[in-house]
């Protein structure tokens, strides 16, 4: 499948997706030192985002957080790309000065259609998906 | 794809030929215009940056500040948000060697781009003071909810990134309380209670907070307030509801259609207020004034009320620099310092490593009270400051 939606940060990105239907908060819910999703009772918890497409709704929590994915990209586990349902600021931001790839707004049916472990293709400058 | 309009020397920044920092900077402001639908991009007459406690910010922040200050330079005045430590008398305030050298470090990359470390809270205080009309890119939440409201100017509430980028650059997108539409008010409150103090303003700002959340009041009822109630007010309602601005008829200078839907307050309310911030610990073994920071009527004040007498319990004076360099002048300074009190120099209670340190925290700030329960697991008592400078001297909180 092929899906457009908006570019959020340039770039381009292929790997493995990982899923979350929860908002993520990066400030304290993953580990900068290990890319380990750290959140109690959070549906990822325990998981890797390290080099994963990482699919969730938005951020959530501390502003703060656009460092840590900063944080992430300098230690070597930040996610490859990042697709959103529809993007609010600590993401956005957080991606544009680490450099990850992001879109998001695809259009709903693609959106839903994207699954962990799926082979993802990011063109985010393009704010194309193929999958 | 693009729906925010650059013109020629925004491009020029955006396609990086101003240089990596400007590049960066343009691409955040660019993707908050297109999530939140700016048509284009704005000037902004000054800037005010969040994020500068290293308690916050970690190293990541450090490094990423490091990085941008390689050819960052601010184009507008700009100013910062309250850091982790007073930068010159952290030592008597009991900050660690390895926070105040990282500390320092975040206010070098700062200062490296251009940025005025007037580490405060209420730069309207501090020379940063737009005029009615003006659009800024703020971000410290009193600080913004003062310059929408009570000034008049317009902001949004910045992110310590999206501020920096405005900085940097000069510009903003053009959406949010930049527009009239998004500036009008959304509910009534009719206030049936007679205010005094600036506490008694942070506990009305408390009531409405927390039954309008970020909706826009316009406030009836308040006959006059002082800048120093209308900044303790602006502190409290941004802190317990989250509105980016408020009207007050006959104060503040924005022109807003009355609403329908309207709540009444009265002196209850605002005695509702004071019990809540008040636990009942009676043993206070923390007082802390100035949040937002102090004024200098402010600490006239305190050290009218401090002549001759010592504090038993740790009292902070936070305020800004500026501010503090008056005090010294008039003596206010060496009264206090010699009644046992401290002053808390470009920092607060809020952002300063402070866990574990006390027990009861006093203070006349309503705003104050949430973060020191937050942030610092205090227990709080909260008055005038009349009450507070008692418990500093008695280490009791009156009964």
């Amino acid at each position: 499948m092929e899906a457009v939606g908006r570019k959020i940060s340039k770039g381009k990105a292929v790997g493995e997706a990982l899923v979350s239907t929860q908002p993520i908060s990066f400030y304290g819910g993953v580990d900068p030192s290990n890319g380990k999703v750290v959140e109690k009772g959070h549906e990822l918890e325990g998981k890797s985002i390290a080099g994963k497409i990482l699919v969730f709704p938005q951020g959530k929590g501390s502003t703060v957080g656009s460092y840590t994915l900063y944080r992430l990209k300098k230690n070597g586990f930040a996610p490859a790309a990042i697709i959103n349902k529809e993007a609010e600021t600590i993401v956005a931001v957080g991606a544009i000065i680490s450099e990850i790839p992001m879109v998001d707004k695809l259009p709903v049916t693609a959106y839903a259609a994207l699954n962990t472990g799926m082979k993802v293709e990011v063109n985010a400058s393009e704010a194309k998906v193929v999958f | 794809m693009i729906f925010v309009k650059l013109t020629k020397d925004e491009q020029r920044m955006l396609d990086g030929k101003d240089g990596q920092a400007a590049q960066k900077s343009m691409e955040i402001l660019c993707a908050l215009g297109e999530i939140y639908g700016a048509d284009r991009l704005i000037d902004v007459a000054s800037v005010q940056v969040a994020g500068v406690s290293y308690h916050n910010l970690g190293d990541a922040g450090l490094e990423f500040l490091r990085d941008l200050a390689k050819d960052g330079k601010a184009r507008v005045v700009a100013t910062l948000n309250p850091a982790g430590m007073d930068l010159e008398n952290w030592k008597q305030l009991g900050i660690s060697e390895e926070f105040a050298r990282k500390q320092r470090e975040v206010i070098d990359a700062f200062t490296a781009m251009g940025i005025i470390p007037s580490c405060s809270c209420t730069p309207y205080l501090a020379g940063n003071l737009p005029a009615k009309g003006e659009h800024v890119a703020w971000s410290e939440s009193s600080a913004v909810c003062f310059a929408n409201s009570v000034l008049g100017a317009r902001t949004n509430r910045e992110g310590g990134p999206s501020a920096l980028a405005a900085a940097l650059t000069g510009k903003t997108p053009n959406y949010g309380m930049h527009l009239d539409e998004n500036r009008r008010a959304q509910v009534t409150i009719k206030v049936k209670a007679k205010l005094k103090t600036n506490a008694d303003f942070g506990a009305l700002g408390w009531c409405i907070g927390q039954k309008i959340k970020n909706k826009i009041p316009l406030i009836i009822g308040v006959k006059q307030a002082s800048v120093d109630q209308l900044k303790s007010f602006s502190a409290s309602i941004a802190t317990y509801g989250g509105t980016a601005m408020f009207h007050m008829k006959g104060i503040t200078p924005d022109k807003t259609p009355k609403p329908a839907e309207e709540i009444t307050l009265t002196a209850e309310d605002i005695a509702s207020a004071f019990k809540a911030l008040n636990e009942e610990q009676t043993d206070v073994d923390f007082v802390a004034l100035g949040c937002p920071h102090a004024s200098i009527k402010e600490i006239r004040r305190i050290a009218e009320l401090l002549e001759g007498k010592k504090v038993t319990a740790e009292l902070w004076v936070a305020t800004a620099r500026q501010t503090k360099l008056l005090a010294d002048q008039m003596g206010y300074s060496k009264t206090i310092e010699a009644a046992g009190g401290k002053f808390a120099c470009d920092t607060c209670m809020a952002v300063a490593p402070l866990k574990g340190r006390f027990k009861v925290m006093a203070s006349d700030s309503a705003k104050g009270c949430y973060y020191g329960r937050g942030s610092n697991d205090f227990k709080t008592r909260f008055g005038s400051l009349e009450d507070c400078i008692k418990a500093a001297v008695t280490g009791k909180w009156k009964q």
